[in-house]
């Protein structure tokens, strides 16, 4: 089962959120939370048919319209949407008419930014060209395919379904058709060896996507691969050889031209991805989806029955937390110094961090001083920069 | 006997109810005395019967004597199923010193593995008697309870002060009570005191009004005042620990009686640990909560120290690792604060070879080299045991550098050992590792010994070159190596990757005996964010800063309030737990 949702307050009975003021773009991102087949690694709140008890893949549709229908009362009156992300789970188990009707519903309650990114992810099992051509013609214009790696032994210890040798036609077809394309990748499984890691990254920027994503394997407790490892089955990742893949990715992704912009993240920066790093306004549709309105974090019931019901009698979330004024500034800090827009040198002032650990930092190379008045990780600084903020806010 | 005596209802009763500290009822154990008072009947005649619950620990052995100072007889419980303990002797010993009358009992006769006749024989072995004479009662399902406070009753004699002499009543325990201030706990001896009275202590002369006087039954109740032989509290808002200590006579300010009662031996300290908070700002509160503690614990004693790792903290004396345990998990827990306990050591006699003498409590404080003699304390440890678990029980106080005395069969299979051991030796893990080879059968007392020399080292550990003088250890030479790699190995698994790497080498004067090393960390970062929950970053984010707070700054390394504690832990990786 996935990890647990935070605990926060109820949603409030008359659907008013207590918003602070400011200026923050508007990005929606719908959870499609259906598999065919869990994988041993994934927390996702996603479920296999058998897991569903009674709600049905081919009409969830409905649901995330009737919540889209639920999220613009609340709102009121709304700047158009900058990016749509529509992830999952797997999206594109959802036929094309599917996404359509999710589109349409959120064109039509919010409108959509000229050029608005709107990205589906998919997985290549569940892809064809055909699948393509409907996607563009009902409104997505960028595709993440969840390739994570080109080696069958690591693909079959994640438990991923697809054979690697799809996935170059697939995104060879999407760029034809014109679609902006990611690949999103994990190093660090069990097994994998830096040489493994290195063809797959090789084979990766071969694609010439416009975008990657490369993420280190998470052991998440109670799932299948959590298990695996700690009956010995399977070896615990190396938290040095994951430094060392990382340290491979930037170079390779470097001499591929593309650019970093967050710590797992290169290429031409995802709109959507980026909201979330800079904290701007997100409703996320479906359940377990997690949104961010105004100083306002909130998160849906996690199983699609419950979420189903809620909706129906009264509000799909399950909880939300109003931040604070300091709270608000430490999550800038925790997330922007991810990015390559790092934090404004003022932050620090008004977090109170003495100006001596940030110049302590830069001493040892794992912060920089950016045209004067902003402050980001360096390269080496990126692989550090969790325990960096703990560091920086522990005073 | 809370229940049969009505003054505890069914609906309110619960297991242990006496001990009320939470640290008793999570490890099932009695740290605190609780007197109370139980109201019985027989034959027509009312009485009123004073009880103490006692703890059985040998660390605690203070603390029993003190009530039985104050009492006139002693309700010997043995466990129906694992019968007479080592503990059971000594306490045995301590009644019958105090002249009191013994009533042997054995309990929890309603559990399936108990033997009663085989264990009520060995009583009666020990102290004389039938073993007929022996009651056998469950306090889970009442049997046999009536009978015992009908026999309390009979065999007790009434307490003998005399009602008009000038008032006389011995401190047995006193306690903080943050809303009603110090609360003391007396034995009336002689006369009686009464509320609003203005009483006195007669060892510092201090004079107070008796805001409340009262007793426990059992929770306190006020009343009138105390008559002679009574058990009860006094309450006179008084704030400072000191003014009313454990073993003082308490008299009133009219009628002041000539002498005092004779009070109690100070209890001698076995085992000493530094003590220090995390947050040296601290400092003053732990200061404060150890002037209260003490004032519930007349044993504790403690003095200022430095560190140069840790800061200010203080140097403190406790009766056992048990106790020190507990008195770190009590400040930790009643008064908030985090704290690293140093390694427990004992206290050594040091002739130099200028022949000049010191006592080292600290092992930071040994001297380097140029040492003619040093001794350290030893102990005469009982042992009883099964038969069959003899081996082992030599073996392992062979490897404790123990000497046997004797070995005498108590009944047919089971043994009393009697070893001569390093107090050092036994600080530590002894009697876990006593317990976990013989299955929990067997059990420990011991007492103090005198001295002995010792060929003894002192083995430092240094992070980056570094001496932290906190992870000290005075140990045989023999045994230097195998603490040195322990301790190193220890310190790689607890001391968090930095971000650069840090050495650590165990050494005896300046010869390293064992390296281990650190490597500097290379990755510290969650790569995903999951789906948008910045609230689960968050939180994380605020778990780590919480886990920072308990890291102390030794030089440039953070070293978690684990690493200090692991130094007392057995060699399986376990922290000391009873």
């Amino acid at each position: 089962m996935p990890g647990p949702l935070p605990v926060g307050a109820p949603w409030p009975k008359n659907n008013q959120l207590d918003r602070a003021p400011g200026i923050r773009s508007f990005h929606a991102y719908v959870h499609v939370p259906f598999c065919d087949v869990r994988c041993g690694y994934c927390d996702f709140n996603t479920y296999t048919a058998k897991e569903l008890g009674g709600v049905n893949q081919s009409s969830f549709h409905e649901d995330l319209v009737r919540e889209i229908e639920f999220s613009s009362a609340v709102l009121g009156e709304m700047p158009p949407l900058s990016s749509v992300f529509i992830g999952g789970g797997t999206p594109s188990l959802f036929t094309a008419e599917q996404i359509e009707a999710i589109l349409g519903s959120l064109e039509a309650t919010f409108g959509l930014e000229v050029g608005c990114e709107v990205t589906l992810e998919a997985n290549p099992e569940s892809s064809n060209p055909e699948y393509f051509r409907q996607l563009i013609e009902v409104g997505v214009n960028r595709l993440s395919m969840g390739v994570q790696s080109f080696d069958p032994q690591v693909l079959k210890t994640l438990d991923r379904q697809h054979d690697p040798e799809r996935v170059a036609p697939l995104i060879e077809s999407a760029k034809e058709q014109g679609l902006t394309t990611s690949v999103d990748l994990i190093y660090g499984t069990p097994g994998e060896t830096l040489e493994s890691w290195q063809r797959t990254l090789a084979r990766a920027l071969d694609l010439n996507t416009d975008h990657i994503s490369a993420y280190s394997l998470i052991v998440e407790p109670g799932t299948k691969l959590a298990r695996q490892i700690s009956s010995g089955e399977l070896a615990s990742p190396d938290d040095d050889l994951n430094a060392e893949m990382y340290e491979l990715l930037n170079n390779l992704v470097q001499d591929a031209e593309l650019e970093w912009y967050e710590v797992s993240n290169w290429g031409k920066p995802s709109v959507h991805n980026s909201s979330y790093w800079q904290s701007q306004n997100w409703w996320g549709y479906g359940p377990g989806a997690h949104s961010h309105i105004d100083g306002n974090r909130f998160w849906n019931h996690k199983h699609p029955t419950t979420y189903q019901k809620a909706l129906l009698e009264s509000a799909p979330a399950a909880g939300v937390e109003r931040l604070t004024e300091r709270q608000i500034l430490e999550e800038r800090l925790l997330l922007m110094l991810r990015t390559k827009w790092g934090v404004e040198r003022e932050l620090f002032g008004e977090l109170g961090v003495p100006a001596a650990l940030v110049a302590k930092e830069i001493a040892d190379g794992n912060l920089e001083l950016v045209e004067e008045d902003r402050v980001r990780v360096t390269r080496a600084g990126r692989l550090l920069v969790d325990g960096l903020v703990v560091n920086l806010l522990s005073h | 006997m809370l229940q049969l005596t009505g003054i505890v209802s069914e609906r309110e009763m619960r297991a242990q109810y006496l001990d009320r500290m939470d640290i008793e009822r999570e490890r099932g154990i009695t740290i605190k005395s609780q007197a109370v008072r139980l109201p019985w009947e027989l034959e027509g005649q009312a009485y009123a019967l004073n009880m103490i619950d006692t703890p059985g620990h040998v660390d605690f052995t203070y603390e029993v004597s003190r009530s039985l100072a104050a009492c006139e007889g002693a309700v010997l419980l043995v466990d129906a199923a694992q019968g007479i303990e080592a503990q059971t002797l000594a306490n045995l010993y301590l009644a019958l010193e105090n002249d009191l009358e013994i009533i042997p009992v054995l309990n929890k006769i309603d559990l399936p593995a108990a033997q009663p006749e085989k264990f009520a024989e060995e009583l009666a072995n020990l102290i004389g008697g039938d073993p007929d004479d022996c009651l056998r009662v469950s306090g889970k399902t009442g049997e046999g309870v009536s009978e015992l406070m009908d026999l309390i009753v009979q065999r007790v004699p009434a307490p003998k002060g005399d009602a008009d002499a000038p008032a006389r009543a011995m401190i047995f325990d006193s306690v903080y009570d943050s809303y009603r201030g110090v609360v003391t706990y007396v034995r009336m001896v002689d006369g009686s005191l009464k509320t609003r009275e203005n009483i006195q202590m007669m060892s510092t002369k201090a004079v107070h009004e008796l805001l409340e006087i009262g007793v426990i039954s059992p929770e306190p109740k006020a009343t009138n005042g105390l008559a002679v032989g009574e058990v009860g509290y006094l309450i006179t808002g008084v704030k400072d620990v000191r003014q009313s200590k454990v073993g003082d006579t308490v008299t009133t300010k009219s009628g002041a009686a000539a002498a005092p009662l004779k009070g109690y031996a100070e209890p001698k300290p076995m085992v000493f640990s530094g003590i220090y908070p995390i947050d040296g700002s601290d400092y003053p509160d732990l200061r404060e909560a150890l002037d209260k503690l003490r004032l519930s614990d007349a044993s504790l004693v403690y003095e200022p120290e430095t560190s140069a790792a840790l800061g200010f903290g203080f140097r403190c004396g406790f009766l056992g690792l048990l106790h020190l345990e507990i008195i770190t998990e009590r400040l930790e827990r009643e008064f908030g604060l985090a704290l690293i306990a140093t390694s427990p050591s004992v206290v050594y006699n040091v002739r130099k070879d200028d022949g000049t003498e010191l006592v080292v409590t600290n092992p930071s404080e040994y001297p380097d080299g140029k040492i003619a003699e040093v001794e350290e304390p030893m102990v005469k440890a009982t042992i009883l045991a099964p038969k069959d678990y003899v081996g082992t029980i030599m073996e392992l106080c062979q490897t404790k550098r123990g000497t046997m005395m004797d070995m005498q069969y108590l009944g047919e299979d089971r043994v009393q050992i009697r070893y001569r051991l390093p107090l050092a030796e036994i600080v530590f893990d002894f009697f876990d590792n006593l317990k976990s080879k013989t299955q929990g059968y067997a059990s420990l007392d011991y007492e103090d010994d005198g001295f002995s020399v010792g060929d003894l080292v002192r083995v430092d550990l240094l992070l980056q070159g570094e001496r932290v003088d906190a992870f000290s250890a005075i140990v045989h030479k023999d045994k230097a190596y195998a603490h040195g790699v322990r301790i190193a190995g220890k310190l790689r698994e607890l001391i968090p990757r930095q971000q650069f790497e840090v050495p650590i080498q165990a050494a005896v004067g300046a010869r390293v005996i064992a390296r281990e090393t650190i490597r500097a960390i290379r990755k510290d970062v969650l790569a995903k964010c999951y789906g948008g929950d910045i609230t689960r970053k968050r939180k994380l984010l605020e778990k780590q800063k919480e886990g920072k707070k308990r890291m102390k700054m030794v030089g440039r390394v953070e070293v978690p309030q684990e690493a200090f504690i692991a130094a007392l832990s057995s060699d399986d990786g376990k922290a000391a737990k009873k």
